[in-house]
Formats: structure tokens, sequence, C-alpha cells
């Protein structure tokens, strides 16, 4: 509360948020994992010992290994084991984080770029506009998102395209209601008002002056929506729902090994577990650190 | 027990940003008596808030009262631990914000407010409270207390909030009160209507007043002594009639002449203004910090005026103060006939 | 030189309707009493500014002076008479002369921090307009904002920083070029110093003055404080719940008051050479603009009211060359 008024400084906003966000290790932490997991999942072919997808590679009498063991050709070292299907459990986790990343980014993406269009017309235009976008996005809220992605992919069939349209249509409301709240707030500030005096047009005003100012409490959400995505996913295809058996991603690795957790075969379940708490932790993190910092309130 | 109810004594309240050090109060010196009314002036970045939150030791991180004394009857106040400094707030010392929501919790009734206001520093009973609660919305001058106090807080406009936030500030008759800005977000009319009858309260129950506001014209009503502040420091300091009719310190005189009330200037030219802006804390010249805007700076004011104390009752940081030269700015329109 | 003012209202209403929603109209069948709730912000004013003036409008807070303001610049549109710019009615002109109008009439706002975009850099704050609207060419934009800026007394060299870079009394300046950018004729200006220190109020008060002499602007100065509008204004109009209560040259209207609430305005007035006088304070607050009183506005806290002034609105009548004033006390004698 008690704060002195803060002098001008000469920093632009992207150096100050650099900074802020710095202070804190454990963002910092959390960026440079994440960092590392995209890397990962970007290189995924490159650099994973095997490719789990190609069934001719894998070697079913390899399967089951303990982490540290050698394949049956003596050719490769399954460093974290292999699942039942012979799988060697690094390469998996590999492209299933390329998996988890790449459907959780586009999705988030997607589905911003829909909420924001959406969110924006109602607020700029309000009246029935507003009324009609908004009943639409009540609706889609009120339905729980795992079952209406459960019964999409049941419709839909496998394929990483599919999940992402399935997350998307349950994801979209949620930044649309958002987008709204924010925007009618910032459309009544004055300098919405300056430049409807200026006679700029309102498509001008919508994208060069409200939507940049609705930004970074965005940001933060998409952040937070990204792991939300991934978990998402993940969930859906532990039911076996979403992407087919020969392209896993983590969910459907750790629902392989399911069954061997007690039975001493932890490795199975435990290190694509630990890969996907890895990712979402790193990421929520990030976004924790991004909403402190781009808060204007907690600055002063 | 000696008339001096509050004295403090060469007080700096310093910020510690990760852009450096701001002094947000440097080394302010000032008294008070019993029932006296002081007008603390200064445009924003002056300090004079911060005066006024490191009386009541309302300074948070990144901040700290780094020297100085807050004498209050005799006690310091810095060297109480925060469970007596609680037992001092509210009871001795209250304070009025600008913003009557800081004081008011929307979510509770007025009387809830009040009764706790009252039951944190003294043992009442319920009914006894509750007559004390309503005697002082009346005095404050709020119309059927009793259907008042059972309202919650958007029930009330700005300027009866504000008369709430004084009522509570005066239930336990305290022997200081500081209000920072209250008046300045409201209307010309109500401001009329409160500053009367603070005057008359403070009159009447003898509690000091600290009135911390930038409106030279509000101060001139209320006031029995002036002290005004830029940068941090206090420039000028003395009885409201000398220091608003024959300003020593040459911001005082430029603070007065701006105003268009006051202006010699006829209507429709050009104000006299004080040129330049307040330097930024973080960075401020060497010496006196007004030496950047000031006409009659020169070498001298590369070194920091101290605070002098003059024989007709103003203290004074300058070098160059112009009472010796200037004829009065101001008629005085009650009291003494103004000088030639 | 003709007559015609540059800018007039005429008779000019604005009103806020809270229509009863679905669960209201229910109840309203059901027997209850439900009706809409209208604020009438701003009821039947007609103002004429000609060219060069200075008009100063007064009056406390839910007056009506920002939607008064609103109304001129045209940010909001009237629910009753019309806007009249250079002896044409504005609602009547082709879109292309309705947006030259628009061009015209410039508004610098009240909050500093509010009303620059903190997303943009100062350069384009106040350069985007004019290149949009073709008033200057892209390429030449940087040496006009320069030219801008100099004139409102900045740094061209600060023109790549952001707005939360200046401090208040330089952002009010920003807002002042943004204005000029589009060459305006005419400067509504709403509560434009309100919010500033007093020594950067006299500056930007001085550029006002600075500037409607250089470039022959007329201004609507919106504002609470008499002193700076006295100090401004060529006439000063006073508001009082929606409704002009009292107009005229500013040398008469404060030392002739004739409106009660215009003296009452004037007695309340802090004044830095007054010392320790009793307050005379007009007693009551501003009633709720969603329940005003019958008649005359101001009558239950008029200390002169009279029967009359609860039953009929008095009409604003000249009661003295260029004085107009809305009170029954004038036709008593």
């Amino acid at each position: 509360m008690t704060q002195p008024q803060t002098p001008q400084t000469e920093e632009t906003p992207a150096r100050r948020i650099a900074t802020d966000f710095a202070a804190s290790h454990l963002a910092v932490a959390g960026l440079a994992t994440l960092l590392l997991i995209l890397l990962l999942a970007l290189l995924a072919p490159l650099i994973s010992p095997q490719n789990p997808y190609d069934l001719a590679q894998l070697d079913v009498l390899d399967s089951r290994l303990a982490p540290g063991a050698q394949s049956g050709d003596g050719k490769m070292t399954y460093w974290l084991g292999t699942d039942d299907q012979g799988r060697d459990m690094l390469s998996g986790i590999f492209y299933g984080l390329r998996i988890s990343m790449l459907v959780g980014i586009s999705t988030t993406l997607a589905a911003l770029a829909i909420g924001l269009a959406a969110g924006l017309t109602a607020a700029y235009f309000g009246g029935r506009t507003d009324s009609i976008i908004m009943r639409v996005v009540d609706m889609q809220l009120s339905f729980p998102t795992i079952l209406v992605a459960l019964i999409l992919l049941a419709l839909l069939g496998q394929g990483t395209g599919k999940i992402i349209l399935a997350l998307v249509v349950v994801q979209w409301a949620y930044y649309a209601r958002t987008v709204r709240g924010i925007a009618l707030v910032e459309r009544r500030k004055e300098y919405i008002e300056a430049a409807v005096c200026l006679a700029l047009s309102p498509l001008r005003i919508v994208f060069r002056h409200l939507l940049p100012n609705c930004l970074p409490p965005l940001i933060v959400i998409a952040t937070v929506q990204v792991a939300a995505a991934i978990a998402l996913e993940a969930t859906l295809s532990f039911l076996g729902l979403g992407l087919p058996i020969t392209e896993p991603s983590l969910g459907l690795l750790i629902a392989n090994g399911f069954s061997y957790l007690l039975s001493g075969k932890y490795w199975i379940s435990f290190f694509p577990g630990l890969a996907l708490l890895l990712a979402i932790v790193s990421i929520n993190l990030v976004a924790d650190r991004l909403r402190d910092v781009l808060n204007p309130r907690l600055q002063k | 027990m000696s008339p001096q109810l509050l004295s403090v004594e060469g007080l700096r309240t310093h910020f510690f940003t990760r852009h450096g050090v701001i002094r947000a109060v440097d080394d302010v010196s000032f008294s008070l008596e019993r029932g006296q009314i002081m007008g603390l002036v200064g445009e924003s970045g002056s300090g004079k808030s911060m005066t006024g939150y490191s009386i009541m030791g309302l300074i948070d991180a990144p901040g700290r009262i780094v020297e100085g004394r807050i004498l209050l009857q005799g006690r310091d106040l810095r060297t109480l631990s925060e469970a007596q400094m609680q037992a001092v707030r509210g009871d001795r010392v209250a304070m009025i914000f600008q913003d009557p929501m800081m004081t008011l919790n929307p979510v509770l009734r007025i009387d809830t407010q009040m009764l706790e206001a009252i039951r944190a520093h003294r043992a009442l009973g319920h009914r006894a409270a509750l007559a004390e609660a309503r005697e002082a919305l009346a005095r404050v001058g709020i119309p059927s207390p009793d259907e008042r106090l059972r309202s919650y807080p958007h029930q009330f406009s700005g300027g009866m909030r504000q008369r709430v936030a004084i009522a509570i500030a005066m239930l336990n008759k305290p022997d200081l009160i500081i209000a920072d800005e209250p008046t300045t977000a409201l209307d010309v009319t109500i401001q009329g209507q409160i500053l009367h009858e603070m005057q008359t309260l403070c009159r009447e129950s003898g509690t000091a007043l600290i009135w911390i506001t930038h409106d030279l014209s509000v101060i001139a009503g209320l006031a029995d002594t002036i002290s005004v502040m830029y940068a941090g420091k206090l420039v000028e300091q003395g009885a409201v009639d000398a220091v608003l009719s024959h300003p020593a310190h040459p911001y005082t005189r430029g603070l007065l002449r701006s105003l268009p009330a006051n202006n010699n200037t006829a209507r429709g030219q050009a104000l006299q203004q004080i040129p330049g802006m307040t330097p930024s804390l973080l960075d401020l010249p060497p010496g006196c910090a007004f030496r950047t805007r000031c006409e009659r700076a020169d070498g001298a004011c590369a070194a920091d005026p101290p605070a002098v104390h003059r024989d007709d009752g103003r203290s004074l940081r300058c070098f160059h103060p112009c009472d010796d030269d200037t004829r009065s700015t101001l008629a005085v329109q009650s009291g003494a006939p103004g000088p030639p | 030189m003709s007559d015609t003012p540059l800018l007039e209202l005429r008779a000019v209403s604005r009103r806020f309707v809270k229509h009863p929603d679905a669960a209201e109209k229910l109840a309203a069948l059901l027997g209850a009493s439900v009706h809409e709730q209208v604020v009438s912000a701003v009821d039947e004013v007609s103002l004429a500014m000609p060219a060069g003036e200075v008009l100063g409008l007064v009056g406390e807070s839910g007056c009506g002076k920002s939607t008064l303001g609103r109304l001129a610049v045209g940010l909001h549109q009237p629910d009753a008479g019309s806007r009249w710019w250079r002896g044409r009615d504005v609602a009547a002109m082709p879109a292309e002369e309705q947006r030259a109008t628009q061009l015209a009439i410039q508004m610098i706002f009240q909050d500093p921090y509010a009303s620059l975009n903190p997303r943009l850099r100062v350069e384009d704050i106040i350069g985007e307009a004019p290149v949009v609207h073709g008033i200057i060419r892209a390429g030449d934009k940087k040496d006009y904002v320069a030219g801008l800026l100099e004139r409102v007394g900045m740094d061209p060299g600060l023109m790549r920083r952001f707005a939360h870079q200046f401090s208040g009394g330089q952002r009010s300046r920003i807002g002042i070029a943004r204005a000029l950018a589009v060459k305006p004729q005419f400067l509504v200006c709403d509560e434009a110093v309100a919010a500033l220190d007093v020594s950067i109020q006299a500056q930007v008060l001085n550029l006002f003055m600075a500037l409607r002499q250089q470039l022959g602007l007329t201004y609507l100065f919106i504002s609470h404080d008499l002193a700076v509008v006295r100090h401004i204004s060529d006439r000063v109009a006073i508001m009082y719940l929606g409704r002009i209560v009292e107009s005229a040259p500013t040398g008469m209207l404060f030392e002739q008051p004739n409106h009660p609430y215009t003296q009452g305005l004037l007695a309340g007035m802090p004044q830095p050479g007054q010392r320790h006088t009793a307050y005379v304070t007009i007693k009551g607050e501003i009633p709720s603009p969603l329940h005003p009183p019958g008649g005359c506005h101001f009558h239950p806290r008029c200390p002169r009211a009279m029967p009359r002034c609860a039953l009929e609105q008095p009409a604003l009548r000249q009661i003295a060359p260029l004085h107009f004033s809305a009170c029954h006390l004038n036709d008593a004698g």
C-alpha cells in the first residue's frame, strides 16, 4: 500500500519483464527445464536410439527389460528399460514429449485465436452480438471438458490432428469469456475514447489498440492452458482414445505400464509419468512467475 | 506533561528499490502541540504522504524508516513493538485516507466496523459502544444515524463515506489525527462542509491534526501552521498567515504564484509558473533539490541547505530566502491590514 | 466573420436507460411496480460557442458536464436535440464530411494515465491518426511528431519512449500533441488539468492559452475548479444535475452571480487569501440523478426556495445583456 511514486526509468517493458522474471530462481529453473524439454521434443527423431513408431524395429523378445539392459542383438542399451512391446522407454519418452508439446502448443494457439476473435467481437460491439456469443460460450463451458473430448474423439477417430481439434473445441470458450471480460474494461478507458475521437476505424481500434492491451493476462492464461492441454491429452490417451497404439504418447505409455506397477516393473509407467510431471510443473512455474511479473497492480 | 504532543526529529524513510535508493522522507523535523492544526503541503513525490505513513508505522518493504525519532508525548514510536504500536494506532493516533474505501470494508456494516474500532482498544459493552458510534456519526453531520449504522458503505455517497471514516478516526478520541488528502476527490461544496466540521471537531476536542494536501487554498482556511515539502525535504515551516503572505522559500513563492486564484496577472494572461519539473527522486542533483528550477540559485546552492530556525518562528532550508525583498503576494482579507 | 457559432448544441439530451430485465418484467406482470430507470445526464441543454471563444463549463460531480463534453465531441450521440458545426447539422452531413468534422473537434482527457495507449510509443500515439487520414505521408511522421512535441514544450528526442516513462504533466502534453496532430479547430478539455500538480497545472494552462493565440483555437473548458475557469474563460456556464442554471461572461458571473447555486459555489470557493473564516456551505448533497427533485432541481438545497420552485422548472432566461439564469426569483421583481 505505501509505495512512493516510482520514478520513471529508461527500460523498455520487455527488459523489465525479463529482469523481474529472472529474480525468482525457481522460475528460471522452470524455464530452463521447459526449454530443455522443448529441445528434446524438437530433436526427438535425431537423438532417439530407436524409432518407437516403426514396428519393424521392435523386438518383442526385448520386452519388459529393466533400465540399463542390453538389447537382444547387443546393438543398443535400453537406458530406461523397455515396455511390454519391446519399445525403448527413452525413445518412447522423447517422442511422447514431442507429441505432448505439439498438441499442447497447437491447441493453445488455435483456441486462443478463436477465443480472442469471439471475445473481442462480443466486447466491442456489445448488445445482441455480445449476448449470442456469450450464450454459446456458456453452453460450451457448462459441459465437463473430458466428457466433450471423449465424445468428440469417439466420433472423430484417432490421430494427432483430431485430438487437437477436440481439445480446441473444449478450450476456446474459456479464452473467449476471459478476453471479453478484459476487453470490456479496456474499452471504457480513455485511450480508446481518444482513438474514436481521432476517427480511427473500428477494425483498427480493436486490433491496434484494444487487442495488445488485453494480451498480458492472456499470456499467463495461455501458458497455464498449455499444461492443461497436455494433461488432458495424456488423460485421453491413458483412456485409450486419441492416438493409435502404434504412436504412443506419454499417456499411453503410462497406461501400458499400469498393470506392472506393483509387480516390480515400475519403469514402464514411472519414467513417462516423471517426464509428464516435469513438463507440466515447469510450464506452471513459468506461468506463475509471468503472472506476478505482468500484473500491473503488483508492480506498484 | 509537555505541551508538545508530537515531535518528529530527523525522520528519514528510504525505499530500497532495484533502481536505487529513494529518499522519500529526508531529514524531516517538526513538532505539534495539543489542538494544533498543521498543513503538510507538497506536490506528488514530495514525501508528504510518506511522512504521515511513517508516523503511523505503515511503511512496508522495500521501505524502511532508517533514522529519526517520532516522539508522541515523549514516547518514541520507533522503539515500540508491533503489538504496542497497534495499541497506539486507532487509539492515540488515527489516520484518514484519501479514498474512504481504504478505511471501510465493503462487506461489513457500518456499525460492525465502528464497534470493531472501539472494542479494539476499550472493553465496552455492546450498547454503550453503539451509543458512542451513533454519537460520532451525528457529530460529523450524518443525518438519521440509527438507520445509517445499519447500512453498508456502498449505500453512501463519497462525501458521506469520508465522513464515516472521520467518525471512525475520532471514536477513541485520539490525540492526533493524520489526514492524507481526505477531500481531494470530493466536490468543492462537500469539501467545504468537511473542512468546517473537522475544524470544529478539532477545536472542541483538542485533537491535533496534520492535514496533508497539495491544495494551498484549503490550508489557508484551516491550519495554524504550514510545512512545505519538496523532494523529500521540509523546505519551509511557519505560521500560516506569515508563510502565505510572505513566503520565504522560492518554491513556496512559486507555488503561490502558480495558483490562478492568487495570480497577480490579469485574466487570460500567462500564469507565473515554476519552470521545469520535479526531479526524479532517484536522480536528485547534489545540494538543494530545487536548484534546477530556481531563479535565485547560484554556486552556493550546490551544498545542501541546512534547516535554519529564525527568530520569527519560521524555519527554512534556503541560502537565498526571498522574503527580504518580496512584496506581499496576497492581500490578507481578515485580521490585520496588509503590509504596504 | 459571421455570427454563426462554430459549434452549437441545440436542446441536446442524453439519457441512460436501464430497462427492466426478464426477472423484473416477470415481477411487473405479478403486480410489482417496476419501472425503467432513467438518468437524464444532460437535459435539453443548448450552448452556442463562437469561434475563438473559451467557454468554461463548471459543475460538481454528477452534473453531466463530462457527458455534455462527450456530446460536443461526438463520442456520444444525443438522444434528443442536434449538434451543429459551422451552421450545419452534423447528423445530416454525408459520411466524408462527418469524418472531417470529427477531426476538427478533439478532446483532451482528464486522466493522463488512462488516456494514452500503454502499448504504443509516443511517436505512434501522436503520429498514427494523421498518417491514417492522409494529413501527412508516412515518411514525414517523425518530423511532424517532432514539431508537435516542440510546440507543446517537450523534447522531440523522447518520441521513441512509452507512455509509462513520463510524468503526469508530460503525459498531458502528449495528449495535447495527439489532439493537435489532426489540426483541430475546437478543443474540448474535460478536466484536463484536474489531475495535475499545482505547478504543472500552471504550465499546462499557459500552454492552452498560448496555443489558442498561435492556432486560433476555440475551447470548451470543463472543470470543477472555479479559480482555473475564471482565469482561462471568456464566458462561464454553470451546470447542475443535467441543466444549465446560469451563463454569463466571466467577469459578470463572478462579480454578480444571479443563481443561488452559483452564489453558493462562489462563496464556498477556498481562497489562499482567506484566513480561518467560517465556511459558508451549501447545505445537503447533490441528489441522486435517478430521482431528481421536481421543478427546479436545486430547490431542496436553495436558501431562497419558494413554493413555485418545487412545481415548475425555471427556464433559462436573459436577465441582463449576455447574462442568462434559470431561477424563478428573477421573475418576482
